[in-house]
């Protein structure tokens, strides 16, 4: 089991968005995330790299309990990569600075090494001529290919995305999604919340359907979007589909 | 009765050697104020109340008082306390460093939580640490936004250095008053350091335009 998440519970002061959350991701499985905003589910996605920490619950990655005060985030965070909604681009940086950085810093990889890995994951996004671009002269569907190759630059077992392709023109999602699709064909554990059921359908192995901090409903794609069981569910799907 | 430049140039060296205390008492402020007040806004940041407390009261108090009454304490109290004698380059050099590391604190702090939320969750999430992150990431993004306002500070801190003329430190204002009280010329000597230090900050804001210039290319 990659990701266990066990009765989670997640406050912002009296505010409770997570209410007694129960999920496992398993090794190499896509799990979609959806639901109306304000259903919890970017907190959910944040809680499992403790961006935010939780409030009662546990966490476990790989078996260990990340929300035990003595586990070393920063040791289990370089096994989960994230990518956010608003990209977030080091801007001062150029795109190989971008990818090469925490490899360096953080795993000690010597710099050539480094470039040669960040080399091949640019091509592996289509952008290896962006290398000594700097951010702010890309498009919004670019930098989110670059922060897919600056996460795995970092040889993630696991990867989230939040709301990857929701900052971007409609013409740039296709270009980020099939990078995503790719990376799920190659076999990388992903926890993706998304708007897109396109990909939902085509990618997902199974999609969770959030609701008011709940985890309402769970399944196989085509089951749930053909077949959803729960009202709230079905009112939500009517909606987006 | 015309214009004295022959007194002025009489008092030429003295004015030199005021010019040139001016300007250390300057930079001296911008060093240790700048170091200083890092150190004081990171602690103002502490996420610990009682930890952050004395931080924001040091803040609190030196831009609360007038920086002359702070000269006044430093001369006439800590200074004689620490060295057992009052020195009034010394006084002079602590006041300003302490003074100006209070507002460089905040200016600081300001260019730190300036930066979005989202650069250093970026990092955090790629493994780095909380200090990895804000030397790579945060760090050389909030210096370049910190910059103008840091040369509005030391351009403050050059004209305001001419407030320890009052403990007799023997800078460019003290220069004048003497000059004042010896010929009793008042036109003369304080027209001359208006000129001097209008010079000085010219100087320093065209230094803080290049490197502003120099940073928004890179």
């Amino acid at each position: 089991m990659m990701i266990q998440v066990e009765n989670l519970k997640k406050s912002f002061g009296e505010n409770e968005v997570l209410k007694n959350i129960n999920v496992s991701v398993e090794k190499q499985e896509v799990v979609v995330v959806i639901g109306p905003s304000g259903s919890g589910k970017s907190t959910l996605l944040r809680c499992i790299n403790q961006l935010e920490s939780i409030t009662s619950g546990h966490i476990l990655i790989e078996g260990a309990d990340i929300s035990d005060k003595k586990a070393n985030i920063n040791k289990i965070r370089q096994d989960v990569g994230m990518v956010f909604q608003q990209f977030n681009l080091f801007p001062h940086m150029t795109v190989l600075e971008n990818i090469i950085l925490a490899p360096m810093k953080v795993k000690k990889i010597a710099r050539d090494q480094a470039k040669e890995k960040a080399i091949e994951l640019l091509k592996k996004v289509g952008l290896e001529e962006k290398a000594d671009a700097y951010p702010d002269s890309l498009s919004g569907g670019q930098k989110q290919r670059i922060a897919i190759a600056r996460a795995l630059a970092m040889e993630p077992k696991m990867m989230l995305f939040d709301e990857p392709t929701s900052a971007l023109d409609p013409e740039m999602v296709g270009d980020v999604l099939d990078v995503m699709k790719r990376l799920a064909k190659d076999g990388m554990t992903m926890v993706v919340v998304t708007h897109e059921m396109g990909f939902a359908r085509e990618v997902g192995d199974r999609v969770i359907f959030m609701d008011g901090g709940y985890i309402v409903e769970e399944n196989e794609p085509h089951e749930l979007f053909s077949n959803p069981q729960e009202e709230r569910t079905k009112a939500f799907l009517s909606k987006v589909l | 009765m015309g214009f004295r430049f022959d007194l002025i140039w009489g008092y030429g060296p003295l004015f030199l050697s005021g010019m040139m205390f001016t300007i250390g008492f300057s930079l001296a402020g911008i060093v240790f104020g700048t170091i200083l007040g890092l150190i004081v806004s990171f602690g103002k940041m502490m996420k610990n109340k009682w930890l952050s407390a004395p931080f924001v009261c040091y803040i609190g108090f030196f831009r609360g008082t007038p920086l002359f009454v702070q000269i006044l304490i430093i001369h006439f109290g800590v200074v004689p306390k620490i060295l057992g004698q009052s020195n009034a380059i010394v006084a002079g050099v602590i006041a300003l460093s302490l003074n100006e590391a209070a507002y460089i604190a905040e200016v600081f702090r300001a260019g730190i939580q300036s930066i979005d939320e989202g650069q250093t969750e970026a990092a955090r999430s790629l493994g780095m640490s909380h200090w990895q992150a804000m030397r790579y990431i945060i760090l050389p993004q909030a210096v370049k936004r910190v910059l103008p306002p840091m040369g509005n500070e030391f351009i403050s801190l050059i004209k305001d250095s001419s407030l320890i003329s009052a403990i007799a430190a023997p800078e460019m204002t003290y220069v004048a008053t003497e000059m004042n009280a010896q010929y009793t010329l008042v036109w003369e000597p304080y027209l001359t350091i208006a000129f001097i230090y209008l010079i000085l900050t010219l100087i320093m804001s065209f230094i803080v335009h290049r490197l502003e210039r120099r940073m928004a290319t890179k």
